[in-house]
Formats: structure tokens, sequence, C-alpha cells
């Protein structure tokens, strides 16, 4: 029925990225020269330059992370109603292929700034037993000096993680492309083969990743949850640009009849079951084991974020990022109002650039929290600003994260004029346009 | 031998007086069921429904079919059960007064490991179950509330040919409480929709 009704809009990009496009790269370059000045010119400017970019690199990659498993789930359970969106996804995690060039000053701050402790583990006995995790042989000579510098074994896992990255990212996009022009089914039937087997490599590296690169900022710490945790944030990070993506095709006249209310309904039950509700739900899993058992070692984690300026940012996560959007988006009116539903995923994406804040900036005010008498006090104190909580927003996030934003989004519109906006070839395309939700 | 059992019910039990139900045309293709409900709707029909084996989609529309309530009652329950958590906990947990229903009530402010007897974040794996099992039964039991379910006997039963609703034929019945429901009008109107089968349903 609606098959036989269905007509074709315009379903390549053309000329109308070239807005978008120029703009997004002016910011992506604008933003990281400013970061690279600040750099210069601010005090421990370059410490501050590194944490940033990691910050910014933490949450752009988690984007694309969330692409790439979005793709992958669509292919292993075999999805016929999303294929009309499937290669926004695709178009998204395809810049993974390029995430070892953006990768590299997070893999020179190690040497070039002071945020991995673990590189300096001499006479800290929980970092000395770490050190086959980081370094693999030990640096330490027998005087326990520390006499190597290359943390050889966490160089290896961020080079296999990108690797696999790029080779799954790039699969998944090759073949959907080269459907288009073919429409041969022997293309889906491989990407379902190989599918199962990307997911299983994507949870392990995507969990490297986070523990090495986020984690491992307090070594001593530690949480079996925190890879979960980041998993949760790139789906609500994704899920969110893919929306923002819908609404842009739309209003750029692409896709106005491909893409349905039905589909921005299902988007939308998608930022709200992963974006909102996994991820309040993994966030509080791990809140409630470490407060529950209240062990130092893992409680200063949670201590330094609700100390100070933190506290804040800790209020407005669980606000707005669990109890404002789960509130609107529980009802589906919201989610079938593309406009209100447009509005909600921006605002989920800023949240999710705090969200990564949250999980990247803190450090540990180490002396206070070892000095203070207790929890009570340590906490008037900060919000007397009496202790330094390192709570200091700067210009230097912004630049970054804006660089890194538009770089990777100039990178994005770029390759989606390359191509059709929709899975030309797949077969089944046509049960997706047909797709209703009742 | 159905032949046999039939009267042999029939001379067990005297032959009650059947009363129309309705009238109820047979299709074959959703396409036409889709156009047949738009027609009854548009003559002003209020007390009638469609059959149908899968989910045919703009069915509901061409019905005129209301939204549901299911939602905001949902939502309702959901709610009930965080109230209800919170206050169970603060009162059992946080509380040490007294009162008596029939036996002595008492809340029992028991201190563990180290935490204040109001803690709330260890309340909200039960305000979480709570919430969700009251939203989920409350789910369950209104959707067969709303339906009119449970319901042992069903008048389209009675016809024979009834039985393909589940597998491949699409029907459409008008009640004769219907205040629009005249026996031969009726008629008329199903016959011009050019049905497989009309058929009397009895009750």
């Amino acid at each position: 029925m609606s098959r036989a009704q269905h007509t074709t809009s315009n379903q390549q990009l053309d000329g109308a990225g070239n807005g978008l496009f120029t703009i997004a790269a002016a910011v992506g370059g604008i933003g990281l020269i400013t970061a690279l000045i600040l750099g210069a010119l601010m005090d421990h400017g370059w410490d501050r330059f590194f944490r940033s970019y990691l910050y910014a690199f933490a949450a752009v990659a988690a984007v694309c992370l969330g692409g790439l498993f979005w793709t992958m789930v669509q292919h292993a359970s075999r999805a016929g109603w999303s294929v009309a969106l499937r290669r926004i996804a695709e178009n998204v995690a395809a810049n993974l292929q390029w995430m070892w060039l953006l990768f590299i000053p997070v893999m020179l701050s190690p040497w070039l700034s002071h945020q991995y402790h673990w590189m300096h583990p001499a006479g800290d006995p929980l970092l000395e037993h770490k050190i086959p995790w980081f370094f693999g042989m030990s640096p330490l000579n027998e005087a326990g000096e520390q006499v190597g510098h290359i943390p050889w074994f966490w160089l290896f896992r961020a080079a296999f993680v990108l690797f696999v990255w790029a080779i799954l990212s790039r699969f998944f996009y090759r073949n959907s492309v080269a459907q288009d022009a073919t429409g041969d089914v022997n293309l889906t039937h491989r990407m379902q083969r190989f599918a199962p087997l990307g997911l299983v490599l994507y949870a392990l590296t995507q969990s490297i990743a986070s523990i090495d690169w986020i984690e491992s900022l307090e070594a001593h710490w530690f949480s079996t949850m925190f890879a979960v945790y980041f998993f949760a944030a790139s789906c609500c990070g994704f899920f969110a640009v893919q929306i923002l993506v819908m609404k842009w095709y739309h209003r750029s006249g692409r896709l106005t009849t491909e893409i349905t209310t039905e589909h921005y309904q299902d988007a939308g039950k998608l930022l709200f079951a992963f974006g909102v509700v996994f991820w309040a739900y993994i966030a509080f899993s791990q809140y409630m084991l470490i407060w529950y058992g209240n062990i130092p070692e893992e409680t200063t984690w949670y201590m330094v974020r609700q100390l100070g300026g933190w506290r804040m940012v800790s209020i407005l996560l669980l606000v707005g990022h669990f109890v404002l959007p789960f509130l609107l988006l529980v009802t589906k009116h919201t989610k079938r109002v593309t406009t209100v539903l447009g509005l909600i995923a921006a605002g989920m994406l800023i949240m999710h650039a705090v969200d990564m804040y949250y999980l990247v900036m803190p450090t540990i005010p180490g002396d206070a929290i070892a000095t203070a008498a207790s929890y009570e006090e340590l906490r008037d104190a900060a919000a007397a600003g009496l202790v330094e909580v390192n709570f200091h927003p700067s210009l230097m996030d912004l630049a970054c994260l804006l660089g890194l934003f538009g770089i990777v989004t100039a990178m994005t519109v770029k390759r989606m004029a390359r191509h059709a906006l929709i899975a030309q070839g797949d077969p089944r395309l046509p049960e997706s346009l047909a797709f209703e939700n009742f | 031998m159905t032949t046999a059992s039939a009267s042999m019910s029939a001379t067990a039990t005297p032959q009650r007086k059947r009363k129309l139900y309705g009238l109820m045309a047979e299709f074959a293709t959703p396409a036409e069921v889709l156009h047949a409900a738009k027609r009854v709707r548009a003559e002003g029909y209020r007390w009638w429904d469609c059959f149908v084996p899968f989910p045919v989609h703009g069915l509901d529309k061409a019905m005129g079919v209301k939204p549901t309530i299911l939602p905001i009652l949902v939502f309702g329950c959901g709610l009930t059960g965080t109230i209800v958590a919170v206050l169970l906990q603060w009162f059992t947990n946080g509380t040490s007064f007294e009162f008596w229903a029939l036996v002595p009530v008492i809340g029992y402010d028991f201190m563990i490991s180290g935490k204040p007897a109001s803690s709330i974040p260890a309340w909200i794996p039960v305000v979480f179950e709570l919430t969700v099992l009251l939203a989920s039964v409350g789910c369950f039991l209104l959707v067969l509330l709303l339906n009119g379910l449970p319901r042992f006997y069903h008048p389209v039963f009675r016809v024979p040919s009834f039985a393909r609703a589940t597998d491949d034929r699409f029907f459409l019945l008008i009640e004769a409480r219907d205040p629009q429901f005249y026996r031969d009008k009726t008629e008329t109107l199903l016959r011009s929709l050019n049905p497989i089968a009309l058929e009397e349903v009895q009750d």
C-alpha cells in the first residue's frame, strides 16, 4: 500500500552541505588555533591544553562510536525499519577511520603534560603494582628509580583500538555504499555475518579506550562500570546527533518523503532509552555501589565531583541528563513533533558535552581530602572557596571542543555529499519507507 | 456426528430466541476493508468494528479510533509506585514513631553501615522496582480492562467463516444497537462495498 504510494525526494546532498561545511571547518580551525594560542599564553597552558583536548576528543569520539555501534546492531539484528536512517550512522561512524589522526595529541600527552600520573610510578605502591598494564616491562631499575619512559603496552593497545575502529567503520561504510549502485544482496549477507564479531570487537576496544584514556587519569581509582558508562554516554551523543542530522536533511529539503514522523519517533525512543534511561541506570549503578561500600580508594572519585563547582555540575547532570529529558521524552507526542524533538536532541548533545566534562576534567585535590576531618567539613570549606577543587572552566575547553567538533562535522558533511544520503540499494529499504509505529 | 451433537444440545437446553447482533461483511484485501471503514464512518455509524489478521496501516485513522488514555493511566500507576516506595522506606527506616492499626506499627530507624537513617541513594533501587512493578502490572490489567477482557464469548464466533479473521480475511461488523442501524439500509450500504460475503450475526 504505502510502498505503491511512495515517491522519492532528493536523495543527494549536492550543494546543500556547502554552508555547513564552511561554518564547521571555520569553527574547527579557529577553535584549534585558539586552543594552541591559549596553550602558549596561559599559566600551565600546555597541561591545560592536553586535558581539554582529551575532553574534546572523548566527546567527539563517543558520538562516532555510538554510530558504529548502531550500524552494527542494525546488521546483527537484520533490522528493516531503520534502513532509511542507517546511512547517517555509517557517515558518522566513518570518521573513526581518521580517529588516529585526532588521537595524536592524546598519544603525546603522557610526555608533554602531567595528566597521566601513572607515567611516574616510582614510590607509589599502587602505581608500581600497575606497571605491567601501562609499561609492559618495568621502567624502574633495581634501585627503584625510573629509567624507562615509554608506556609500551598502553601505546600498543591504543594502536590496536584505533586500528579496529578504522577497519570496522570502513568495512560497513564501504559495503553499504557499494550496494547503492548494485543492490547486491550478498553485501547485506556479508555485513550481517561480520556484525556480531564486530560488536564483540567494539565492546572490547571501547572498554580499553575508556579505561586507558579517561579512567586512568585517576589511576588509583577503579570501577568495573566505567566502560559501560562511557558506552551509555556514546549512545546518548550519537542518538542526539542522529535526530539533529535528520532535522537538518529535512530543512535542506533532502529525504523529505523517505524520513517520516515514524522514524523521528523511533529515533526519539532510542534517545530516551539509551541516552536518558540507560545512562541514568548505569550512572546510578556505579554511584550506589561505591557509596554503599564507602571505601576511600573508590569514594575519592565521587568526592571531588561533589565539591565546590563540581557539585553543581553533578546536579546539572542529574536534572538535565535524566529528570528533565525523562519527563519530556516519556510521551510519544514530543517525539512526533520534530521541532520539539530536535530541541530536546540539541539539549541532550549539550548534556553529553557536560557529561564528558564531568568525566574527564576533575582532578583530585589530594591534600585537602587527606587533611579534612569529615566530608561535611570539606564540603563547606569547598563551598566557601577555601579549598582548591580545580573547577576552572576556561575558554580552552570550549575552543578544543568546538575545534574537534567542527573538524569532525566538516569531515562528515563532506562525506555525506559524496554518496546518496540513504542506503539506496539495501533490499530492506522499502520496508523501512513503509514503516509505521501503529 | 456434528448434527447429532447439535440436536442433542438443542434438546438438552430449550432453544433461546436469537436476537440480531449485527451485520458482518467479509473482505479479501486490506485495501477493501480500509475503504469500507471510511464509508461506514462517513455514514455516521458509531457501534461498529473491524477484525483483521494483522495491523492494517491507517485503519485506526480511517475508523476514527480515539487515542487511548492508557499511557496516562500507566504513568499514574508508576507515579503511585514511586510515592509508595518513598513513603514506605521513609516510615520503616527513617522514623521511629508508633501508631495503632489493630496492632502497634512502629517505624524502625536502623543504622546500617554508618549511613544516615534516611539515605536516598539506598532507597532508589526499591523506588525503581516498585515504579516498574506497578506500571507494568497496571498496564497489563488496564489493557485487559479497557478492551473489555476477559470475555469468554462473542457473537461473531457463531459465524463459521470468521475463523479466517486470524488468517487471510478482513471483516467489518456493524452492531444492531447502533442508532443508525436499520436492517435494510445497513445491508444496502454493506452490499454496495462489494464484500465476498455478508453474514447476519445472531446473539
